[in-house]
C-alpha cells in the first residue's frame, strides 16, 4: 500500500519551501533561494518517481485493474446537510502521471530559472512564488473531492496571478496578470456553481461516490438527476457543463483563452511551466476526472467539449500562424494543442477499446508537457541572448545558440508529428480516435496539425535561420543550468513516443494497446511534412514571399492577426455593458438616489423644525395666547364634540 | 467562566485610563487591558470547548441571572453559545488591532482610546446578553462612541458624516425598541428574556408585525440594502481605529442582532420575509460590489465591499438552513477580521502618502513591502481566496443556500455567486493600481514601511483570517450548533 507519509510531503516540502522562502527568503537565503527551492523539489520529484513505481507496479492494480485508491481523506469542513469537503488523495493512473509531470516539469524549470532569473531584485520570491504554485498544482491533482479540487483550482489561479505580475513595474505585466485572474474568476464562476447542482443532486462531495452514484443506472441520484430540468436541459448536463466552463477557463478554451497569449507578460520559465506544460491542462484534467460520468450519463456535454475543443484547436493554430512575438505563437499554439486534448476526450467512450480517445489524450498531455515545456525554455535562452521576444530582432541564432537550436528542432518536430518523436504517437491515437467517432472532427483536426507544422517551423526558420547572422552579441547560451534542462526535456520529446501509455492510463483502469496504423499515418504526416516544406521556402532566407502572400490576402491575414477582435468583443462587453451601464449607474443611483432620500429626509427634518421652532419665541405673551387657545379649543371639544 | 468578566475587565481598563497622565501611559494601558481582553476571549473559548466536549449540551452556557429592575421584569442575564463565543473572539482580535494602529494619535489621546474601550464594553455586552433590554442598552453605548470618534477624530466632512451616521444608527435603535417592546407585551408572560420569549407562543399575525422592524432595525448596523447609505461616508470620515471598530465590530451588531433576536424569537416572521430579506441580500451583495467597482478612494473601495460582503451575512440568515446561518455568523467573523485588517492598512497608506485616491497611488510594493503585502492579503482574502476566511464563510453559505430548491432562493444563490467575479475585478483593480505599476510619485520612494506596532496588529488580524481559512472546522463545529437552536422552531414550522 502506497507510504502516507511520502505521499503527504510531496505537496507539502514545495509548501514549506513557499512559506520558509516568503517568509525568511529575503533575509537568510538571498542568493540561494532558487538552490532551496530547487532542493525541496527535486526530494518532490524523487518522491514522485518512488510513488508512480510502487503505484503502477505493484499496489496500483486490482485483478489487472488499475484502481482509485484514496489513502487519505481528512474531513476539512462538514456543513450540516450532510456534505463534507474532504481534504484527500486520489491515486489513480492519470493522477500519478500527473504528478510525474508537475514535479518533473516544475524542477527543471527551477533549475533552469537559477540561471534565467540571477539577478533579480525579488529573486527569493521568485522562488516561493514558483513552489506556491508547484503545491497547489499537485494538491489540484491529488485531490480526491470536488470541492478540494476546487480550493486548489483557485490557489493555482492566484500563483498564476502573481508570477506573471512579476514584473510587477510593468503596467502590462500587471494588466496581463489581471486579466488572467479575472477571466479565470469568471469561468470558476460556472465551476462553482456546477459543483453546486452536482452536489445537490448526487448528495457527494467526494469523486469516487460521486461518480458511482451518477454512473450506475439504477441510483436514484442519477434518475433525479436526469429527470429534473432546467430550460430543457437535464440538471446532470447543466452540473457537468458548468464545471467544464470552470476547465475551459483555466485551459484557455475558446471562447474563453483571451488571457493566455497576454499571460507571457510572466518570465519566460513560467510561461513553460504554468501557461504550458501544467496550469493549462487543469481543465483537460478536470474533464479527465469526471470522465466516467460524462461518457455514461451525459454523453451531449461530450459534444460540447469537442466542439469547443476542435474550435480552440482549430483558431489557434490560426492564429498562430500570423503572430510575430516568439511567446505569443507558443501561446496559441498550447491552446491550440489543450483543444486536441479537449476533442480526444469528447470523441471517446468508455471502457476497453472505447476509450483510445481518453488514452491519447492523456497521452498528449503528457508528451506536450515535455515538448511545449522545452519550446518555452528554448525560447528563454533566445530571448535571453537577444533581449526581446519580437521575431524581427531574431534571425541567424543557429551558430551561436547551438544547443537551443537543436533542442528547439527536436521540439518542433515532436510538436509537427513528424515520425518517430513523441507528438506523432499521442497525436495519431487523437486523430485515430477522432476518425473512428466522427468524421467531421477528424478532418478539421487533420487540417490543424497541418497547420501546427506550418507555424512551428516558420517560427524555427524565423528564429534560427532566416538572415545571415545578427551582430554578434557578448554572452552565448546560458551555461550549464539552463542548459540542462534544455537537453533533459529534448530526450523526453524525442523518446517518449515510444512508452507503451495504454498499459499505464486508460478510462476504465483497465489494460489498453494504443491501435497503430501505418496507413492511417501517410495522411497526417504528408501533411505535417508540408507544412514544414511551406514554412521552409517561406523563412528558411529572407524573401518578401511571406509578406507577399499576407498582403494578397490583405483582409483575412488582418482579421486573423487582430485574433477574430475576439479581446475587443470582451473589452467591449466589460467597459461599455459592465462598466458603463451598469456600475456607473449603480454608483450613481447609490450616491444620488438613495442616498438622496436618505439626506431628504433629513433636510425635511431640519425644514419643518425651522418652521415650528418659531413658535418656542420664549416670550410669555405668546405663551399665554396659545393657552387661551388651549382652553378654548378644549371648551368647544368637550362641550359640542364629545358632549360631556 | 464568569462571563461579567468580559464586561469588568474593559471597565477597568477604562477607569485605570482616567488615572493616567499621559499619552503613553494612556496607551499601554490600554494595550494592556486589550491583551487582557484578548486573554479572556481565549479563555473563554477554551472552557466553553472543554463544556462542551464534556457533553454539556445545554444551549446557553456560563448563564449568570439577577434582577435588575423587577418591577418591569428585567433582568442581567448573560450566557454564551458558539455564536456568541465566535463574536467575543472577534471583538477581541479587532479591539487590541484598533488600539495598536492607533498609536500614533495625536489629538486628546486619552479620550480617543477611552472611546475605543466604551464600544468594545458595548459590544461585549451586546453578544452576552440574553435579556433584550439590556441587549439594547449595551446597543445603544456602542452607538454613541462612534458618533465621538468620526465627529471629533474624523477626517474630511466628518460633522455631516457623524451626524448620518449616528441618525440613521439611532432610527434602526428605534425600530429595535418598538420591536422589542412589541415582543414584550405580545407574549403571555411579561419577560424581555431571551430564552423564555423563544418559548412563548406569540401569534403568528404580532410576528408578520414585529418581525420587520427588529429585522429592519438591526438590518440599518449591519447595511441592510437600502439603509446602508451611512456606511461609505461613515467610514471615510472615521480615523483608521474607527473604521476598524465601525466595520468590524459594530456592523457584526446588527447581523447578531437580526439573527439573535428577529429571527430566534420570530421565526413565523422570518419564515414570512424571507424571500423578501433574501432578496434584499442579494442586491446589496450585487449592487455593492458593482458600486464597489467605481470607486476611486480606497476607504469608499472598502466601505462599499462591505455593503456587498455583509450581504452574505443577510442571505446566510434568509435562507433560515443551518448551514446557511452557520456560514453567515462565519461571514461575520470574518469579515470582520478582514475589513478591520483592511481598513489598517488604508490607514497605513494614508499616514504615509496622505491620499487614499487609487489614481494617484501606485507601485507602494516596492517601497513599502510588508504594507503592500498585507494589502495583497487582505485583498485575496476579500475576493474570496482559498486558505483565507472569506472562502470559507462564502463557501458555507453558498452550500446552505443551495438547499433551497425553490426558484426566488435558486436565483439569489446565483446572483450572489456573482459577486465573486465582480469582486475580483475591484479587488484587483485597486491592487493593480496602488500596490503595483510604477512608482507615481517621487516622493513616495523615501516613505518608510510598518511600525512595529503596525507589524504586531496586522500579523494579529491575519492570523485569525489565515487559521479560520486553513483549519475551518473549529470555527464550523463552534458555530453550527448554536445555529441548530435558532433554527429549530422554524425548521419544526416546516415539518
Amino acid at each position: 500500500m502506497p507510504n502516507v507519509i511520502i505521499l503527504v510531503l510531496i505537496p507539502f516540502l514545495p509548501l514549506a519551501s513557499f512559506l520558509i522562502l516568503g517568509l525568511f527568503g529575503k533575509s537568510i537565503f538571498r542568493n540561494t533561494s532558487g538552490l532551496a527551492g530547487t532542493l525541496s523539489l527535486f526530494v518532490s520529484f524523487l518522491l514522485s518517481i518512488y510513488t508512480s513505481f510502487g503505484y503502477f507496479f505493484e499496489y496500483g492494480k486490482a485483478n489487472g485493474i488499475y484502481q482509485k485508491l484514496v489513502p487519505l481523506k481528512l474531513s476539512w469542513l462538514e456543513f450540516s446537510n450532510g456534505l463534507s469537503i474532504d481534504m484527500g488523495i486520489i491515486l489513480d493512473p492519470i493522477s500519478v502521471m500527473m504528478i510525474m509531470v508537475v514535479t518533473f516539469i516544475s524542477l527543471m524549470v527551477h533549475i533552469y530559472s537559477l540561471t534565467y532569473m540571477k539577478g533579480e531584485e525579488r529573486f527569493s520570491t521568485y522562488y516561493s512564488y514558483l513552489s506556491l504554485f508547484t503545491f497547489s498544482m499537485l494538491g489540484l491533482v491529488l485531490s480526491s473531492n470536488i470541492f478540494q479540487i476546487y480550493i486548489f483550482w483557485e490557489l493555482v489561479g492566484v500563483s498564476s496571478f502573481l508570477l506573471i505580475g512579476f514584473y510587477y513595474n510593468k503596467p502590462s505585466a500587471v494588466a496581463a496578470s489581471k486579466k488572467a485572474f479575472i477571466v479565470t474568476r469568471f469561468a470558476d464562476l460556472g465551476f462553482l456553481i456546477g459543483i453546486l447542482v452536482l452536489s445537490f443532486y448526487s448528495g457527494t462531495l467526494d469523486f469516487n461516490t460521486l461518480i458511482q452514484r451518477l454512473t450506475s443506472p439504477g441510483s436514484g441520484e442519477l434518475k433525479t438527476a436526469v429527470t429534473t430540468s432546467f430550460l430543457g436541459i437535464s440538471a446532470l448536463n447543466w452540473g457537468l457543463a458548468l464545471v467544464f466552463m470552470g476547465g475551459a477557463g483555466k485551459s484557455a478554451l475558446f471562447p474563453l483563452h483571451i488571457w493566455l497569449p497576454d499571460a507571457m507578460e510572466g518570465p519566460t520559465p513560467v510561461s513553460a511551466l504554468i501557461h504550458a506544460a501544467t496550469m493549462v491542462v487543469a481543465g483537460v484534467y478536470l474533464v479527465a476526472r469526471l470522465f466516467p460520468v460524462l461518457a455514461l450519463s451525459a454523453p451531449e456535454v461530450l459534444e460540447l467539449i469537442t466542439l469547443v475543443g476542435v474550435i480552440t484547436a482549430l483558431i489557434a493554430a490560426l492564429i498562430a500562424c500570423t503572430q510575430t512575438d516568439i511567446k505569443r505563437v507558443l501561446a496559441y499554439s498550447t491552446m491550440s494543442q489543450i483543444g486536441f486534448m479537449m476533442f480526444a476526450l469528447g470523441v471517446s467512450g468508455y471502457g476497453g477499446s472505447n476509450g483510445i480517445g481518453f488514452t491519447a489524450s492523456m497521452f498528449h498531455l503528457f508528451t506536450h508537457a515535455l515538448f511545449k515545456a522545452l519550446l518555452f525554455l528554448g525560447a528563454g535562452s533566445v530571448i535571453h541572448y537577444v533581449h526581446s521576444n519580437e521575431m524581427k530582432d531574431m534571425g541567424g541564432l543557429k551558430k551561436h545558440l547551438p544547443i537551443t537550436h537543436i533542442t528547439f528542432l527536436i521540439a518542433c518536430l515532436a510538436i509537427a508529428g513528424v515520425p518517430p518523436f513523441s507528438g506523432f504517437f499521442s497525436k495519431e491515437g487523437i486523430l485515430l480516435a477522432a476518425y473512428e467517432h466522427n468524421p467531421a472532427v477528424f478532418w478539421l483536426a487533420l487540417a490543424t496539425s497541418g497547420l501546427t507544422a506550418y507555424y512551428m517551423f516558420r517560427l524555427y526558420f524565423r528564429i534560427f535561420w532566416y538572415k545571415a547572422s545578427q551582430q554578434h552579441k557578448h554572452h552565448g547560451e546560458g551555461g550549464f543550468a539552463m542548459m540542462l534542462p534544455l537537453i533533459l526535456l529534448a530526450v523526453g520529446a524525442a523518446v517518449a513516443g515510444f512508452i507503451p501509455f495504454g498499459r499505464f492510463v486508460s478510462s476504465d483502469g483497465s489494460l489498453l494497446t494504443l491501435p497503430f496504423h501505418w496507413l492511417f499515418s501517410i495522411a497526417p504526416v504528408t501533411l505535417g511534412l508540408l507544412g514544414i516544406f511551406s514554412a521552409m521556402v517561406l523563412f528558411k532566407k529572407e524573401n518578401g514571399k511571406a509578406d507577399q502572400i499576407s498582403s494578397f490576402m490583405s483582409r483575412v491575414y488582418k482579421l486573423v492577426y487582430h485574433k477574430f477582435y475576439v479581446d475587443e468583443i470582451y473589452l467591449f462587453i466589460t467597459r461599455k455593458v459592465l462598466f458603463s451601464m451598469v456600475g456607473r449607474p449603480a454608483a450613481w443611483i447609490d450616491r444620488n438616489i438613495i442616498d438622496g432620500l436618505v439626506n431628504l429626509s433629513g433636510a425635511t427634518t431640519k425644514a419643518v423644525s425651522e418652521r415650528i421652532k418659531v413658535i418656542q419665541s420664549g416670550k410669555v405673551q405668546h405663551y399665554g395666547l396659545y393657552f387661551l387657545f388651549g382652553v378654548i379649543g378644549l371648551g368647544v371639544l368637550l362641550i359640542y364634540v364629545i358632549k360631556f | 467562566m464568569n462571563l461579567t468578566l468580559l464586561i469588568i475587565a474593559p471597565l477597568i481598563t477604562a477607569v485605570t485610563m482616567l488615572l493616567m497622565r499621559n499619552a503613553q501611559q494612556v496607551k499601554w494601558t490600554s494595550l494592556v487591558g486589550s491583551a487582557i481582553q484578548l486573554v479572556l476571549a481565549f479563555a473563554l473559548l477554551f472552557v466553553f470547548q472543554n463544556e462542551r466536549s464534556a457533553g454539556n449540551t445545554e444551549q446557553m452556557l456560563f448563564q449568570q441571572n439577577y434582577t435588575w429592575f423587577s418591577a418591569w421584569n428585567i433582568h442581567f442575564h448573560v450566557g454564551v453559545d458558539g455564536i456568541s463565543v465566535a463574536m467575543i473572539l472577534l471583538t477581541a482580535f479587532v479591539v487590541i488591532a484598533g488600539v495598536l494602529v492607533s498609536w500614533n494619535v495625536q489629538k486628546m489621546v486619552k479620550e480617543f482610546y477611552l472611546m475605543l474601550i466604551l464600544l468594545s464594553i458595548g459590544a461585549y455586552g451586546f453578544f452576552l446578553s440574553l435579556d433584550l433590554f439590556l441587549l439594547f442598552f449595551f446597543l445603544e453605548i456602542a452607538v454613541l462612541p462612534k458618533f465621538l470618534l468620526i465627529g471629533i477624530w474624523g477626517s474630511g466632512e466628518k460633522e455631516y458624516s457623524a451626524n448620518k451616521l449616528a441618525l440613521m444608527l439611532m432610527g434602526g435603535s428605534a425600530l429595535v425598541l418598538v420591536g422589542l417592546l412589541g415582543v414584550y407585551f405580545a407574549g403571555s408572560e411579561r419577560t424581555f428574556d431571551l430564552l423564555k420569549l423563544s418559548r412563548l407562543p406569540i401569534p403568528q399575525e404580532t410576528q408578520r408585525l414585529l418581525f420587520p422592524l427588529l429585522f429592519a432595525g438591526f438590518g440599518v448596523f449591519t447595511a441592510l440594502f437600502p439603509f446602508h447609505t451611512w456606511v461609505p461616508d461613515g467610514h471615510s470620515s472615521a480615523p483608521t481605529a474607527g473604521s476598524m471598530f465601525l466595520a468590524g465590530i459594530s456592523m457584526k451588531l446588527g447581523g447578531y442582532g437580526c439573527l439573535r433576536v428577529a429571527t430566534y424569537i420570530l421565526p413565523e416572521g422570518a419564515k414570512e420575509y424571507s424571500t423578501i430579506i433574501i432578496a434584499l441580500a442579494a442586491i446589496a451583495i450585487l449592487y455593492g460590489a458593482f458600486a464597489t467597482m467605481m470607486q476611486k478612494d480606497l476607504k469608499y473601495i472598502n466601505a462599499y465591499s462591505s455593503v456587498s460582503h455583509c450581504g452574505f451575512v443577510l442571505l446566510g440568515i434568509g435562507m433560515l438552513t443551518k448551514t446557511a446561518i452557520t456560514g453567515a455568523v462565519i461571514q461575520m467573523v470574518s469579515h470582520g477580521l478582514m475589513t478591520a485588517l483592511f481598513f489598517a492598512v488604508i490607514g497605513m497608506i494614508y499616514d504615509r502618502t496622505h491620499t487614499r485616491s487609487v489614481k494617484k497611488l501606485g507601485g507602494l510594493l516596492k517601497v513599502m513591502p510588508f504594507i503592500t503585502t498585507i494589502f495583497f492579503i487582505v485583498g485575496l482574502c476579500s475576493l474570496g481566496l482559498p486558505g483565507f476566511s472569506g472562502f470559507v464563510a462564502e463557501m458555507t453559505v453558498f452550500m446552505g443556500s443551495w438547499e433551497r430548491p425553490e426558484i426566488p432562493y435558486r436565483v439569489a444563490t446565483i446572483a450572489a455567486c456573482m459577486s465573486i467575479v465582480v469582486t475580483a475585478v475591484y479587488i484587483l483593480r485597486a491592487i493593480g493600481q496602488t500596490a503595483m505599476g510604477p512608482v507615481t510619485e517621487e516622493r513616495y520612494m523615501t516613505l518608510k514601511d510598518a511600525s512595529w506596532n503596525e507589524k504586531l496588529a496586522a500579523v494579529i488580524l491575519i492570523t485569525g483570517i489565515v487559521v479560520i481559512g486553513v483549519a475551518p472546522f473549529w470555527l464550523n463545529d463552534l458555530v453550527a450548533p448554536g445555529a441548530h437552536h435558532i433554527i429549530e422552531k422554524i425548521s419544526q414550522l416546516n415539518n
